[in-house]
């Protein structure tokens, strides 16, 4: 399977919450490779895919934050203008809704990435395949 | 297994019971009449002699005894004999006010503790049980009245009194508690404590039953901790006034036992004062029929309930009350309706993606009264979706608007951000008072 684990925490709109967020993995020796933060008025959630997703949710259980995994797929992006286009017009023509998105850019600034979370995950990852987009797996995104 | 601790009162023929309060009504009347200062001005403000009580149904030509008397009379004014006769004293919190003090007698004691060993045998605990009692000690009638109640069935009693969660759970195991009793949301407390502590109080402890009460709760919340936890919840009544603990409900779970030769209980309309037929929601007026240091006569203790005046299938003839909606003084009037924390706890308790705990917030913005209310996400449901987090917290809003006919933001809040109680919960924070 070519998803990788996002986690996903539920975080009150208030200060000092990304905080403690941020310092609980610190801690924990987990490093953030992308993050994004959806907000809906009082509350909000925090995305984020991490290099050892696995003692990264342990370590925000542990603080007793509300944590889940979610699957997404993590896609190179080719920067070049159109690049984005490519990707969204093989999902949208192969009837795969994106729900959420979010990209960064590698330490080397090699490559860009792109987070896509989608109805479909393992259609999308068929129909990106045959485009010839370059999904990356866990082990990748571990030593980026 | 279900047995009666006093067979001959529990199942009286309800003839005899009514003929039975009766004597004791007048015998009452004549008491305090004697002994009480206050109440001899009572009665002659409301132009009753003693001699115009002569059955049960006249107990409506007496006048009613107010919360503000006790405050006025406080500490002992009230009491119908000597101190040197009073054994012991209890205090009640007096959060709205001053402190009220309560009087007991040796024999006081006795019928309290006859009270509750009746109730404790009528959900089966008995000789085998041991009875972990997380109420607090001291001041507080909880802890000492189940403490008594459960040593006279002949239980072992664990008196841990309330607080210090992780070594309760510890001597849960290793004592073998079968049965507790404290709040029900504290009790919600110690099975999150447990389950952090990797204890699940359905497979690793013996515990069978809990005796829940202190504070309003609901069905449905009795639902949560039976199903979460595999005990048997069972609801407890009764006041500090009253004596502290009194009364449950049997093993068969409908409605709270009241023993008639002890209390006799009224159930009025609090506006007009008259009494409502039964099955009708009003106001709860106890009369205290064996209780001598600190009697009460036609007490308005202000809690809401339905009497229901037929005998249990459990055999027992005694009258029962449903489940206290509330207080007339946990009421709280949002933009002129009426809410009690009840209603909304039995529209929370019944939605799974919400935790156990919860709290209502009433505020003022301009000239109006905004009620919000906070619950816990909990770590089953949380959903990554902002789409599922909004359509969650809008079903609250909606449910409770259909119950309470007022609108209420719903919160979203993190789990174990809500303050956790040893005692009673407070469930409403009403700022509009500061």
């Amino acid at each position: 399977m070519a998803a990788i684990k996002q986690i996903s925490i539920f975080a009150e709109n208030k200060p000092g919450r990304m905080a403690g967020v941020a310092k609980a993995l610190g801690d924990a020796g987990v490093n953030i490779r992308a993050l994004t933060i959806a907000e809906a008025g009082d509350f909000g959630v925090i995305r984020m895919v991490v290099d050892d997703t696995e003692r990264g949710y342990t370590a925000l259980r542990e603080k007793g934050f509300m944590v889940s995994e979610t699957d997404v797929l993590a896609v190179e992006i080719k920067d070049v203008p159109g690049g984005l286009y490519e990707i969204a017009n093989s999902l949208g023509m192969n009837n795969v809704n994106v729900e959420y998105a979010y990209a960064f850019v590698t330490a080397k600034a090699e490559r860009a990435m792109l987070i896509l979370r989608v109805d479909d995950v393992k259609r999308a990852a068929e129909v990106l395949s045959e485009a010839g987009v370059r999904i990356a797996t866990k082990g990748e995104i571990q030593q980026i | 297994m279900f047995e009666y601790w006093n067979p001959r009162i529990e199942r009286m023929p309800v003839d005899d019971l009514h003929e039975l309060q009766g004597k004791r009504l007048r015998s009452l009347v004549r008491y305090v009449h004697d002994h009480s200062s206050f109440y001899r001005q009572r009665f002659r403000e409301a132009g009753v002699e003693p001699d115009d009580i002569k059955k049960l149904s006249d107990v409506t030509k007496l006048p009613f005894t107010f919360k503000i008397d006790l405050r006025n009379t406080y500490p002992t004014g009230m009491f119908c004999l000597p101190e040197n006769w009073v054994v012991r004293y209890h205090v009640s919190s007096g959060t709205t006010g001053k402190p009220t003090v309560v009087g007991y007698t040796q024999g006081d004691i006795d019928m309290w503790t006859e009270s509750l060993a009746r109730a404790l045998t009528s959900v089966g605990l008995g000789r085998e049980d041991v009875i972990q009692v997380s109420y607090g000690y001291g001041l507080f009638t909880g802890g000492l009245g189940l403490h008594y109640g459960a040593e006279r069935i002949g239980a072992t009693v664990l008196p841990t009194g309330a607080g210090n969660t992780e070594r309760q759970i510890e001597l849960m195991q290793d004592l073998g508690s079968t049965a507790i009793a404290c709040t029900p949301s504290y009790f919600l407390h110690m099975n999150e404590v447990a389950q952090k502590m990797g204890v699940s109080i359905r497979d690793d402890t013996k515990l069978k039953a809990g005796i829940f009460g202190a504070e309003p709760w609901s069905d449905e919340t009795r639902k949560r901790i039976e199903e979460s936890t595999g005990i048997k919840a069972y609801d407890i009544y009764g006041t500090s006034e009253m004596s502290g603990p009194l009364f449950t409900e049997c093993h068969l779970q409908n409605g709270i036992h009241i023993w008639a030769d002890l209390f006799l209980l009224e159930v009025i309309d609090p506006k007009t004062g008259e009494q409502v037929e039964d099955g009708e929601r009003g106001e709860l007026v106890v009369t205290t029929l064996n209780k001598w240091a600190f009697p009460l006569i036609r007490y308005r203790i202000g809690d809401i309930t339905i009497l229901n005046n037929e005998p249990c299938e459990c055999g027992r003839t005694h009258p029962r009350i449903m489940r206290i909606l509330g207080r007339t003084d946990d009421m709280i009037v949002v933009r002129g309706i009426n809410v009690f924390p009840s209603q909304v706890e039995s529209v929370l308790m019944r939605i799974p993606e919400i935790g156990d705990h919860y709290q209502i917030i009433v505020d003022r913005k301009g000239p109006l009264d905004v009620m919000s209310v906070k619950v816990e996400m909990t770590e089953s449901t949380f959903s990554d979706k902002i789409a599922d987090l909004m359509s969650l917290s809008k079903t609250v809003a909606r449910l409770l608007k259909g119950v309470l006919n007022i609108t209420a933001e719903v919160e979203l809040v993190e789990p174990g951000t809500i303050p956790r109680s040893m005692g009673k919960a407070q469930h409403v924070i009403d700022r509009r008072k500061v």
